[in-house]
């Protein structure tokens, strides 16, 4: 194991590499702009190809193109770039290419736009959020694994802090067996055979080999979104079995969360959290769990009130949710605000419990 | 004294090799499927029927992604350009096509083919001009032509309050990163040879690595038009071909 002192940007850009990325489009956008800086040093040294893209609308239709082919591609952006991305999201997974995507986001106020999707139709992302830099460059890799295997996009929910702070990680490939068989990829040997492809979200088919058509593509790819929201969850939690109180938390501010609750323990208070590792599909039993016979689950999330929704939806009026993050950013609008603080969460949550949040 | 039957020139195979089916649901005088038919023999004909990958945009001629024996992606409307440059960069050896309307490049993905000639992306790109959406029931394009009645330009389209059209072929002639620029047509049997011949030389560029290849080809739309079927190609050579001018507008191969 050899670690190396690397910003997340860097170690997240590798850890794509290593799984076997070989296309990367993008458009600068602060966080994310490093992360493309990284994937144009690197990916030419391995034979691959980054392509600066004149828009966010066009980087996504170049991974779009790569994938067709079999090739693992990804694009990103932030937030805001991912907004103009949202057509081709939702017509990617009709198409069921195994899309990866970055967003470094702008703090933590994508959660809808992430979970629930800016896009059309029927269709849901499968979303990892790391909270430090050596979990995300396991859970890029990972993205890599899950989106060949459900042939769904997969999106790397980043911000800020992953992207510019420096972490010592070891970026070894990690192992999920062999990339499953891509007998659905187009290589131009088909034509003239009668049995040449087409990938399509409208499930056409050929006259030959007709496809599902549009009602049947849409209705297997919700069977399968079905599917993974039973598979994949993923939570990791500590301090609940004898907590009166439950904090949940994703991405980054969950470490801070988490180590908040860890000195609030030692004054005695018995509070513990549950952190959603993957924001869909939400770990809802995992939160469920946690919170039964809990006098109340406090959430922090640097936005107005996102994932509390969904906190809400797996408690089911169990104990009382209550909203204890906000809107927090510096002047720049992209950087960390003042309530990613250990001694600020830290009162929220004792605040919390003393001003009776059951009632 | 018998009668001889009349000498039959035959002109290519009834159905394209690259067809797996005739049939299809475009309009009588629709001008597409010609446009088409030259597309698919020019790949025959060059050796490229199994080395070929197509980026289909969305019109009317969408309905062909069914019939045309030849690996396909499905883009979305005005964006095949990007997506074939993703095909084109992981297979670098293989033909890359889009196949794209008036709507779909000019005005829905404009900034998408500009930037893509410009890059000098080798890929070819064939435009089915027929200056109007066909598909969504005749409205107007950024290559209707100035007077032409749509149903977003009753009265004709006015430069005052419409806008003027824009010549896509000619654009791209002026970038650098454009190799081979031509316009044809399919208004009479001349002129579909002429663009057989130009459409040969769209991929004898992206083969040779020369960068990007776009070529134009004029197509009737007498439903769009709102003019009988016999009369597409006559209003198309007095209206769309008055502007949209037949012709090699850039080659760096031997005229
Ligand atoms: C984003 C988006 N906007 C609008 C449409 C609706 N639409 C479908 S086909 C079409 C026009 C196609 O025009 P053109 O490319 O010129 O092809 P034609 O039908 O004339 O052959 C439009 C606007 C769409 N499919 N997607
Ligand atoms: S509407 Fe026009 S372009 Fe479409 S099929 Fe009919 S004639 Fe052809
Ligand atoms: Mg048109």
């Amino acid at each position: 194991m050899t670690k190396r002192l690397m910003e997340g940007s860097e170690a997240m850009a590798e850890a794509a590499i290593a799984s076997g990325c070989r296309f990367f489009a993008g458009y600068p956008m602060t966080p994310f702009t490093e992360l493309l800086e990284n994937f144009a040093e690197k990916l030419p040294a391995v034979g691959g190809v980054c392509v600066n893209a004149e828009s966010e609308l066009e980087a996504v239709g170049m991974a779009w193109g790569a994938l067709a082919t079999g090739a693992r591609a990804a694009t990103g952006s932030t937030g805001q770039g991912l907004s103009l991305m949202q057509e081709s999201f939702s017509e990617i997974t009709l198409a069921e290419l195994p899309l990866v995507a970055f967003n470094m986001a702008r703090g933590q106020g994508d959660y809808f736009q992430s979970t629930r999707g800016g896009g059309h139709g029927d269709y849901r992302h499968i979303v990892l959020a790391p909270m430090d830099i050596t979990e995300a460059v396991g859970l890029t890799q990972l993205a890599f694994h899950l989106a060949d295997r459900w042939r769904n996009p997969v999106l790397v929910q980043g911000d800020y802090l992953l992207a510019h702070t420096a972490e010592g990680v070891d970026v070894a490939a990690v192992d999920f067996g062999p990339v499953p068989e891509k007998e659905w990829a187009v290589d131009g040997s088909g034509g003239g055979s009668g049995s040449s492809k087409v990938i399509s979200p409208l499930g056409i088919g050929k006259s030959n080999t007709p496809g599902p058509g549009i009602e049947g593509q849409q209705q297997a790819v919700a069977e399968k979104l079905v599917r993974i929201a039973g598979a994949e969850p993923r939570a990791e939690s500590g301090f609940v079995d004898d907590a009166d109180h439950l904090v949940v938390a994703f991405g980054t501010p969950a470490k801070f969360v988490r180590y908040a609750v860890g000195r609030l323990r030692e004054k005695g208070l018995r509070v513990g959290y549950v952190r959603p590792i993957t924001l869909w599909p939400f770990p809802g039993d995992a939160v469920a769990s946690a919170a039964a016979g809990k006098q109340s689950v406090l959430v922090f999330e640097l936005n107005a009130g996102q994932m509390i929704d969904d906190v809400r939806l797996a408690v089911l009026g169990s104990a009382p949710v209550r909203f204890i993050g906000g809107i927090s950013t510096d002047h720049s609008g992209f950087g960390v605000g003042a309530l990613l603080d250990v001694e600020v969460i830290a009162d929220r949550i004792e605040g919390a419990l003393d001003s009776g949040v059951a009632a | 004294m018998t009668v001889e039957e009349p000498a039959m020139h035959p002109v290519g195979d009834k159905l394209p090799s690259l067809l797996q089916s005739g049939e299809h649901d475009l309009c009588p005088g629709c001008g597409e499927p010609v446009a088409i038919r030259i597309l698919l023999e020019t790949l025959a004909e060059l050796g490229l029927s199994t080395s070929t990958i197509g980026v289909v945009g969305i019109g009317c001629y969408t309905a062909f992604a069914r019939t045309l024996d030849v690996d396909l992606v499905q883009a979305l409307h005005g964006r095949a350009p990007s997506v074939a440059t993703g095909v084109k960069r992981m297979q670098p050896t293989k033909a890359v096509f889009t196949l794209q309307g008036d709507g779909d490049m000019v005005n829905e993905g404009l900034q998408e083919v500009l930037h893509t000639a410009a890059r000098g992306e080798n890929v070819t790109c064939v435009l089915l001009n027929n200056g109007v959406f066909g598909e969504t029931g005749g409205h107007m394009t950024a290559t209707s032509v100035l007077g032409q009645r749509t149903k977003t330009s009753l009265d004709g389209r006015d430069p005052d309050y419409h806008g003027y059209p824009i010549v896509i072929g000619d654009l791209l002639a002026q970038l650098d990163g454009a190799a081979y620029i031509a316009r044809g047509s399919v208004q009479n049997a001349g002129a579909v040879a002429r663009t057989k011949r130009m459409m040969h030389k769209a991929f004898e560029t992206q083969l040779a690595g020369e960068g990007f290849s776009m070529i134009e080809v004029l197509t009737m739309c007498p439903t769009g038009w709102f003019v009988p079927t016999a009369e597409g190609p006559g209003y198309m050579g007095e209206t769309l071909g008055q502007v949209h001018v037949m012709g090699e507008l850039k080659t760096r191969r031997p005229k």
